[in-house]
C-alpha cells in the first residue's frame, strides 16, 4: 500500500531528491535516521497530495459548472445540508489520518532509544565500543559546539568526527541559552537545553562530510554556529582517535611559531585547551586545530581568515563572546605568531 | 432618493474643527467608530511590519549579503512576527467584529461600550510601546516566540518592552474577548437563537472564548520574564534552579490557540463571502457551528507539537502529534462544506469573492502541511526550518490576510458608506495570490534543503540560492499588492459614491440597517426568524425587517475620555519600568511606574464613583436623523 503510493507520484519525488545539497539536505538523507524520517515526509506528502487534489478538483469543477452567466439572475436552490457527505468527509480524514498515525507512533518510539544504561543489555565491549554504539557528549555554547567523548576521553570542538555503519548516541545540553542540533542529511533536530539532557542519536552510511547547523535562535550569530558531521571508515576513524591521543601542542617548527607557543601560552590557554583529553568549558578544544577545514564555525579554516578571526572575532561572528587582539593587548606581529603556531597544530 | 450625496457631508465634517474631530474620536464608545480606529491601526502596523518583511527577504536574496546586520535582523524578524500577530491580524480582525457583530445580532451596542474604548485603547498603547523600543536602546530581539533563557537573561532592553507592551495590550484583548461574549450570549434580537446566528458571530463568540482561557497562560508568563528582568527574580536562571522549558508550555498554551483565535474570525469572513456571492444558504451550517467549536475545544490540546524538539519524550511527542491530527478532520468539514456551498449555485466573481475563493486552495495547502509537522518524527526535520515558516505564513497569510481583505472589500460599503474599486482590488488579489505563493511555496524546499528559519544570512552554494532568490521576488510582488491595495482605498476615500445599504444583496442583518449606520443602529429592534434573517425577509418580498418592539426612546451610551486616559497610565507605566536598565540603581523608572499606575487606578475609581446615565435618543430624533 505505502509503496504503491509512493509510485503514484514518481516526478514529485524526483523532484524532492534532486535539488538540494547532498551534505545538507533533508531530502538525500545518509544514514538510516534521516531515511527513516524522510520516508515518513514522503508518506504525509503522498496522503496529502491526495487530499489537496480531491479538493482542487472539486473546486475548479465548481467554479467552472457553477459560475454566474450574462443574464442569469435565478435564485439557487436553497440547500441545508446532506447528513451522508457530512458522515464521508469526517470519515475519509479519520482513515487517512489513522494510516499517518500508526507509523508516527512507531517511529517515535523507536527514534527515543538512548545509549542502552544497563550493563547487561550492552554486547560485551570490543574494539571501541563498535556494537553499542559511540557516545558523545554535545554541550551548546554561544555559538560553537563542543564534542566530548566520554569513552575515548577526546574533547574536540565543532567538528565531529564519526564512524560509518556505528550508531552514535548522544547526550545534548547547553552552557547558556537554549540552542538545537541538526544535521539534516543525517537525522532530524534536538534541542540542547540548559539544564537539562536531551539524548538521541543517528548513523552515517557512508564516509563523507556532512553539514550541522544549530536550529533555534540563540542571539546575533545564531546563523554562523555551523558544525560539521566527518564521517570515517572504521579503521580510519581509529586512526583519528590515536593521532588525536597523541597530539602534543608543543611543536613548533619555525622561530616565529615558537613566539606564537609562547603568546598562547599567555593569552589564549585560559580558554582555549591543547590537550585531547583536556576539557575547558570556557572555549573550543584546539587539539589538532590545523586539521580542521572550519574555522569560527562558518569560515574556511586558512591564515588569512584566523588572522582576521583572532584581530577582531565581534567582526567575523557579531556577539562572540571571544576577545579581540585589543583587549588581549596583542599587536600585529602577535597575531601572525599566533597564525603561525595554530597552523601548525596537526 | 433621500442618500446624502458626496457634497453635503464633508460640509457637515467641516464645521466641525480639528479638535473637536480628535476629542470625538478619542471618547468615542461607538462600536462603529472603534471598529474603525482598530482597522486603520491593525491596518497602518501591516504595513509596517510588512515594510520590516520586505527588509528580510532583501537580506536574503543572495547568500552572504551584508545589507543588514545580524543585530538588526534579529530585532526586526522579532518585530515583523510580533506586530503581524499581535497589532495587525488580531485588532483588523477585532476591528470586523467590532463594526459587524452587533448589527448582525441586531443589536445597538456591545455590553459594555466604555469597557470595549478601553480594549483598544490598550491595544494602541500597549502597540505603542513596543514600537518605542526602536528608540530606546533597540527594538527586542529574541523572536516573537522571546524564548528564554536568552530573552529572560542575555538580550539587551528591548525585551522589556516586549514584556510590558504585550501585558498591556493583553490586558485590552482579554477585555474585549470577555465583552464580546457577553453581548453575543446576552444582546441577541428576540428570536435569534444561538443556531440562527451568522457564522461570523459564531466564531466571533468562539474566538472570545479562546481569548478568555488563552491569554492569561501568556500573561502569567511575561510576568515572569519581566520579574526576572526587572526585579531580579530567577525562574528562569538555570544556575539559580530555574526551569528554562516553562516559558515555552506557557507561550504555547497561549500560542496554539492564538493560532485558532486568528484563524476561527477569518472562517467566519469567509462563510459570509461565500453563501452571500454563491446566493446560497451555507451548506451544513450545523456541522460548520460543530466543527468550529470542536477546533477551538481541540486546540487547547496540542501546544507541545510546537515542541516536539525540545525533548519532551516519545509519550508526549505521540500524543500531542495525535491530537494535532485530530483538528484535521473538523477542519475538512470547513473546507468541504464551502466547497458545497458553492455548489449548485451562482457564483458571482466579485473582488470580495475572489479573495474568499482563493483562501480555500491557500489555506488547504497550509492545513495539510499542518498535518504533516503533527508527525512527530518527521517534525525532527521540520522544526525551526523554512518548511515550518512556509506552513504558518500558508495559514496565516493564505488563511487570515486572504479572509481579512476579502472582509475589506465585502464590509466597506457597510463600514465607510463607499465601495472599493472592484477592477483594482481583482487587480489586487491577483497580484496577491501569486506574489504570495511564489514567495512561501518554495520556502517548504528551503527548509528541507536545510535552511533554519531566523538565519541573517546562508552559505552560497549550498543550494539554498535560487529558492531564496524567488522568494524575495515573490514578496515584492506582494508588496506591490498592498501598495495597490492603499491606492484603492485612498482613490475610494477621494472619489467614491455613496454605496447602496445593501450592494451585494446579502443575508445577514447588518445589510437590513441604512447606510450610514445610525448612531443605535436599528431604530426598532429586529424579530429574527431564521438563519439569514435579512434574506428571508427579502425572499418574502419585504423591504425592512419585522420590528420586535413598537418605536421608544434609545438608551445609549455617554462618551468618556476616561478609557484613553487609564490606557495612558498604563503606557507611562510600562515606559518607567522599561527605563530601569538605562538608570541602573536609581528610584526613577519605579517612580514613573508607579505614577502610571496611579494614573490607571485612579481612573478606575473616577469611573466606579461617578454614575453615568448614559444618553436617550427619542423617537422624533431619530425619525429625523433617518430623513437626512
Amino acid at each position: 500500500m505505502r509503496k504503491s503510493l509512493q509510485l503514484i507520484l514518481p516526478t514529485w519525488i524526483l523532484f524532492l531528491a534532486g535539488c538540494g545539497d547532498p551534505s545538507l539536505s533533508a531530502l538525500l538523507p545518509g544514514g538510516p535516521v534521516a531515511a527513516e524520517q524522510l520516508s515518513l515526509i514522503k508518506l504525509s506528502i503522498t496522503i496529502m497530495t491526495f487530499v489537496m487534489v480531491v479538493v482542487f478538483v472539486i473546486f475548479a469543477y465548481v467554479l467552472i459548472r457553477y459560475r454566474q452567466r450574462p443574464g442569469d439572475d435565478h435564485i439557487p436552490k436553497q440547500v441545508n445540508g446532506n447528513t451522508l457527505l457530512e458522515i464521508t468527509w469526517t470519515a475519509i480524514p479519520v482513515l487517512l489520518i489513522t494510516v499517518l498515525a500508526i507509523p508516527t507512533v512507531m517511529t517515535t518510539f523507536s527514534l527515543s532509544e538512548s545509549y542502552p544504561e544497563d550493563e547487561a543489555d550492552r554486547e560485551p565491549m570490543t574494539a571501541q565500543a563498535a556494537e553499542n554504539g559511540l557516545r558523545v557528549n554535545v554541550t551548546a555554547y554561544t555559538f560553537w559546539w563542543e564534542f566530548d567523548y566520554p569513552d575515548l576521553e577526546i574533547n574536540t570542538a565543532n567538528e565531529l568526527y564519526i564512524p560509518t555503519n556505528q550508531r552514535v548516541y548522544f547526550e545534548l545540553t547547553s552552557n547558556d541559552v537554549i540552542h538545537s542540533f541538526w544535521a539534516p542529511a543525517l537525522a532530524g533536530k534536538q534541542d540542547a537545553n540548559p539544564g537539562i539532557i536531551n539524548p538521541m542519536y543517528f548513523e552515517a552510511d557512508e564516509p563523507g562530510v556532512y553539514e550541522g547547523r544549530c536550529a533555534e535562535l540563540c542571539g546575533a550569530s545564531h546563523a554562523l554556529m555551523n558544525f560539521r558531521v566527518i564521517a570515517l571508515e572504521p579503521e580510519e576513524f581509529e586512526d583519528w582517535v590515536q593521532s588525536m591521543k597523541s597530539f602534543r601542542p608543543e611543536q613548533a617548527s619555525t622561530d616565529l611559531a615558537k613566539q606564537g607557543r609562547d603568546l598562547f601560552q599567555q593569552s589564549c590557554i585560559a580558554c582555549h585547551s591543547l590537550e585531547a583529553d583536556l576539557r575547558n568549558p570556557s572555549g573550543p578544544n584546539l587539539a589538532l586545530f590545523a586539521n580542521r577545514e572550519m574555522l569560527a564555525n562558518h569560515l574556511t579554516n586558512n591564515p588569512e581568515n584566523l588572522a582576521k578571526w583572532i584581530a577582531n572575532p565581534g567582526e567575523v561572528k557579531p556577539g562572540a563572546l571571544m576577545p579581540g587582539a585589543p583587549e588581549l593587548g596583542l599587536s600585529d606581529e602577535d597575531i601572525a605568531a599566533l597564525v603561525e603556531y595554530l597552523s601548525q597544530l596537526n | 432618493m433621500s442618500q446624502p450625496t458626496l457634497e453635503q457631508k464633508p460640509e457637515k465634517d467641516r464645521k466641525k474643527g480639528f479638535g473637536q474631530t480628535l476629542w470625538e474620536w478619542l471618547t468615542t464608545v461607538d462600536h462603529k467608530k472603534i471598529g474603525i480606529m482598530y482597522l486603520v491601526s491593525g491596518g497602518l502596523f501591516f504595513l509596517i511590519a510588512g515594510v520590516q518583511a520586505m527588509l528580510i527577504r532583501i537580506q536574503l536574496m543572495v547568500p552572504e549579503n551584508d545589507f543588514l546586520t545580524a543585530f538588526t535582523y534579529n530585532e526586526l524578524l522579532t518585530m515583523h512576527g510580533t506586530i503581524m500577530i499581535f497589532f495587525a491580524a488580531m485588532p483588523i480582525l477585532v476591528g470586523f467584529m467590532n463594526a459587524i457583530v452587533p448589527l448582525q445580532i441586531g443589536a445597538r451596542d456591545l455590553a459594555f461600550p466604555f469597557l470595549n474604548a478601553l480594549g483598544f485603547w490598550l491595544f494602541l498603547l500597549g502597540a505603542l510601546l513596543l514600537n518605542v523600543s526602536w528608540f530606546m536602546g533597540g527594538a527586542p530581539n529574541a523572536g516573537w516566540t522571546n524564548y528564554v533563557p536568552l530573552s529572560s537573561g542575555y538580550e539587551g532592553s528591548g525585551i522589556d518592552f516586549y514584556v510590558l507592551g504585550l501585558q498591556i495590550s493583553g490586558f485590552g484583548t482579554l477585555i474585549t474577548g470577555i465583552n464580546f461574549l457577553v453581548t453575543i450570549i446576552n444582546m441577541r434580537a428576540p428570536g435569534m437563537t444561538l443556531m440562527r446566528m451568522p457564522m461570523f458571530t459564531w466564531t466571533a463568540l468562539t474566538m472570545s472564548a479562546l481569548i478568555l482561557f488563552a491569554f492569561p497562560p501568556l500573561t502569567a508568563g511575561l510576568f515572569l520574564v519581566m520579574f526576572d528582568r526587572i526585579f531580579d527574580a530567577n525562574f528562569f536562571d538555570v544556575a539559580a534552579g530555574g526551569n528554562v522549558i516553562i516559558w515555552q508550555h506557557l507561550f504555547w498554551i497561549f500560542g496554539h490557540p492564538e493560532v485558532y483565535i486568528l484563524i476561527l474570525p477569518s472562517f467566519g469572513i469567509i462563510s459570509e463571502v461565500i453563501p452571500t456571492f454563491a446566493k446560497k444558504r451555507l451548506f451544513g451550517y450545523e456541522a460548520m457551528v460543530f466543527a468550529t467549536i470542536l477546533i477551538a475545544f481541540v486546540g487547547f490540546m496540542v501546544w507541545a507539537h510546537h515542541m516536539f524538539t525540545v525533548g519532551l519524550g516519545p509519550f508526549v511527542n505521540v500524543l500531542f502529534g495525535i491530537a494535532t491530527m485530530i483538528i484535521a478532520v473538523p477542519t475538512g468539514i470547513k473546507i468541504f462544506n464551502w466547497l458545497f456551498t458553492l455548489w449548485g449555485g451562482r457564483i458571482q466573481f466579485t473582488a470580495a469573492s475572489l479573495w474568499a475563493l482563493g483562501f480555500i486552495p491557500t489555506f488547504v495547502m497550509g492545513g495539510v502541511t499542518g498535518v504533516m509537522v503533527s508527525v512527530a518524527p518527521a517534525d525532527y526535520q521540520y522544526h525551526d526550518s523554512y518548511f515550518v515558516v512556509a506552513h504558518f505564513h500558508y495559514v496565516i497569510v493564505g488563511g487570515v490576510v486572504l479572509a481579512v481583505f476579502a472582509g475589506l472589500h465585502y464590509w466597506w460599503p457597510k463600514m465607510f458608506n463607499r465601495k472599493l474599486n472592484e477592477p483594482l482590488g481583482k487587480a489586487t488579489f491577483w497580484l496577491f495570490l501569486i506574489g504570495f505563493h511564489l514567495t512561501f511555496f518554495v520556502q517548504h524546499f528551503l527548509g528541507l534543503w536545510g535552511m533554519p528559519r531566523r538565519y541573517f544570512t546562508y552559505i552560497g552554494g549550498q543550494g539554498l540560492d535560487t529558492g531564496n532568490l524567488i522568494s524575495t521576488v515573490g514578496s515584492l510582488l506582494m508588496g506591490g499588492a498592498s501598495v495597490l491595495l492603499l491606492i484603492n482605498i485612498i482613490m475610494t476615500a477621494i472619489r467614491g459614491v455613496p454605496a447602496d445599504h445593501d450592494p451585494w444583496d446579502g443575508r445577514t442583518l447588518e445589510w437590513a440597517t441604512p447606510t450610514p449606520v445610525p448612531k443605535y443602529n436599528f431604530a426598532q429592534i429586529p424579530q429574527v426568524r431564521g438563519l439569514d434573517a435579512y434574506w428571508l425577509a427579502k425572499m418574502e418580498g419585504k423591504k425592512d425587517l419585522p420590528a420586535a418592539e413598537p418605536p421608544g426612546p434609545i438608551h445609549m451610551p455617554s462618551p468618556s475620555i476616561i478609557p484613553f486616559i487609564m490606557a495612558l497610565g498604563l503606557f507611562i507605566s510600562g515606559w518607567g519600568f522599561c527605563l530601569h536598565s538605562f538608570y541602573e540603581d536609581s528610584f526613577i523608572p519605579y517612580l514613573i511606574g508607579i505614577i502610571g499606575l496611579v494614573i490607571a487606578f485612579g481612573c478606575m475609581a473616577i469611573h466606579s464613583l461617578i454614575d453615568d446615565p448614559g444618553i436617550h435618543i427619542e423617537p422624533s430624533e431619530h425619525n429625523k436623523e433617518r430623513e437626512t
